[in-house]
């Protein structure tokens, strides 16, 4: 399913003294399949301008496209378990909505909400188990006697589960080992790869947006300031600095040794493999330069 | 969430704001004393003018106090129908089948309306001109003579202050389970009464389970940076009365003899 943002503004407890507008006229498209990254600042409305994306916000103005369902102020908003189901959110910190007795229940929750059956929901969660790196032994457990990086893993499956074609992740790595968010960012671009669902992820990892991201949408102080191929818009490093974001460590080392040492190798290696095949390329050219001089 | 008014503190620099958190508390107590004292309409006038006085005197917009209203706007139609359809009088305004409306009915009706908008709006004009930690600091100052009785006043004024300051936290964290909740297909508006309360367990649980978990967090924190109670702790809010402060009082003493001149006399 396609999202549209067309002129979406939106404000908190308008009409009040404590009025705070936090989106500004964004405009954007988010293509069936793609994998776009959503950055910005921290307080930049990222986590805000998500909560368009499955209705749990209407736009103060404008309106956003869910496929061709429209969301505005103006509409009386109907057949919202379509989206809710069609687009799955994984709020930050999701962990804090686990809250039944056994991890087979808390992941059975969203597919029974959406009309299954309990046999059918508690299978469906068997099934999911695995996907998120946990054995079915954890179906009969308490998600409260899980560690932190555990529970994170069942609140995923618990979105998962409801088999959205829409996923979208509000810095779902954050506080995880490292280990454990190679393995969250691989299994999300193996559901991206093998089952073509659409990713929407928010992110502080600039590493990970030029790893995985195909789209990136640039925000800063509720403002849509670049949007496009991160290849693109990492080009710009000093004024991406300049919003108080970064660019991935690759590209800093690139740029770095384009500047001190008037090494050019790949200008923008979005990876580790990229970079080093850069620096062996260019390597290989002095050498050849070399040989023959 | 949003909407909700009562214990809505809005930023000003008027009079009201300026006034010491003691002589408000005080204020609006007396205030209400005096509601119960007045009998004749022009008491009532009276106290219609101070509460419009100082509605203006705190520069906050009508329409805030009107919002204070809505919610209790239910409950006062109720006491106003009972108070119409059950009270006794001579003078029948109007008889339908054992229903008669009298018209010492409708004084009483309408005396009652007027004494519950004046007390909402005499506490509205506390609660958005005062601070919910001002609030607490001024009654932990004002029941300090109870220490003498031994009742814990500092651990009462601490419970209080600490509730106060996290109820806007566990707003936004009852946001944050609600839209995770809705997220997962939970609609908590529609059902029947029994459906809606089985809905509200997942979000309850959570809710409870993080705020045992902060105030764990708090306790350690807390002890962490050497906190005891007890008489040897300072504060880093003064509070001070100021000249404002005894002219208010000074008010309502002279409004206090007033009304009490006023029930002799009429
Ligand atoms: N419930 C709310 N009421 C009022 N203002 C809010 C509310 N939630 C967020 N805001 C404000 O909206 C702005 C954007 O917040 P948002 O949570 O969308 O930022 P963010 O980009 O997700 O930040 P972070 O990277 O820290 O998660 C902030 O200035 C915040 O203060
Ligand atoms: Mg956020």
């Amino acid at each position: 399913m396609e999202i549209q943002f067309k002129n979406v503004n939106y404000t908190y407890q308008p009409d009040t003294p404590f009025e705070n507008k936090v989106l500004h006229d964004i405009n954007f498209t988010i293509e069936h399949g793609s994998y776009t990254a959503i950055v910005g600042h921290t307080g930049s409305g990222k986590s805000t301008l998500l909560q368009h994306l499955n209705a749990l916000k209407v736009p103060t103005t404008g309106s956003v496209w869910l496929g061709d369902y429209e969301v505005n102020a103006s509409k009386k908003q109907k057949a919202l378990n379509d989206i809710r189901k069609e687009v799955g959110v994984v709020f930050q910190f999701p962990e804090a909505q686990l809250f039944e007795e056994t991890i087979g229940k808390d992941i059975a929750f969203g597919p029974q909400n959406f009309g299954a059956t309990e046999e059918e929901a508690l299978r469906l969660a068997r099934e999911i188990l695995p996907v998120v790196g946990l054995d079915e032994s954890f179906m009969d457990k308490s998600p409260f006697d899980l560690s932190g990086g555990q529970m994170r893993r069942v609140a995923i499956a618990g979105v998962l589960v409801m088999k959205p074609s829409v996923l979208v992740l509000d810095e779902p790595t954050a506080g995880l080992d490292p280990k454990g968010q190679l393995e969250m960012m691989d299994l999300f671009n193996r559901l991206h790869e093998e089952e073509g669902i659409t990713i929407i992820l928010v992110t502080h990892q600039m590493e990970d947006v030029g790893k995985y991201a195909d789209n990136m949408i640039v925000l800063d102080a509720g403002r849509v300031v670049d949007q496009g191929a991160p290849k693109q818009v990492f080009k710009n490093q000093k004024w991406l600095q300049s919003i108080q974001l970064d660019v991935p460590q690759t590209v800093e080392f690139a740029n770095l040794l384009a500047e001190k040492k008037q090494w050019e190798v790949e200008r923008l290696p979005m990876t580790l493999t990229e970079l080093a095949d850069g620096i062996v390329r260019r390597l290989e050219a002095e050498k050849q330069v070399n040989g023959h001089g | 969430m949003d909407k909700l008014i009562l214990g809505q503190y809005i930023p000003g620099d008027s009079f009201i704001h300026r006034m010491d958190p003691r002589s408000k508390l005080i204020s609006a107590v007396w205030f209400i004393v005096l509601i119960f004292m007045a009998s004749t309409w022009w008491t009532y006038g009276m106290l219609v003018a101070v509460v419009l006085f100082a509605t203006v005197l705190s520069s906050i917009p009508l329409k805030f106090y009107l919002n204070s209203l809505k919610p209790l706007a239910f409950l006062l139609l109720i006491t106003v129908v009972f108070q119409l359809m059950f009270s006794q009088g001579e003078t029948v305004l109007f008889e339908l089948g054992w229903v008669s409306i009298t018209q010492e009915g409708l004084i009483n009706a309408v005396k009652i309306i007027l004494r519950f908008v004046l007390i909402v709006i005499m506490s509205t004009i506390l609660t958005l001109t005062t601070t919910p930690l001002e609030i607490a600091d001024g009654i932990e100052s004002l029941l300090k003579p109870l220490k003498k009785l031994k009742v814990p006043v500092q651990e009462i004024a601490l419970i209080l202050s600490i509730s106060l300051r996290f109820v806007p936290t566990l707003m936004q964290e009852t946001e944050k389970i609600m839209n995770a909740q809705r997220a997962r297909g939970v609609d908590f508006s529609s059902g029947s009464l029994i459906q809606r309360m089985k809905k509200v367990v997942p979000l309850l649980i959570p809710l409870f389970i993080s705020s045992i978990d902060r105030a764990d967090q708090l306790a350690v924190a807390m002890t962490a940076r050497g906190y005891r109670g007890g008489d040897s702790r300072t504060k880093l809010r003064q509070l001070t009365w100021t000249k404002l402060d005894t002219t208010v009082m000074l008010v309502f003493l002279a409004l206090t003899f007033g009304l009490g001149i006023g029930r002799y006399l009429f």
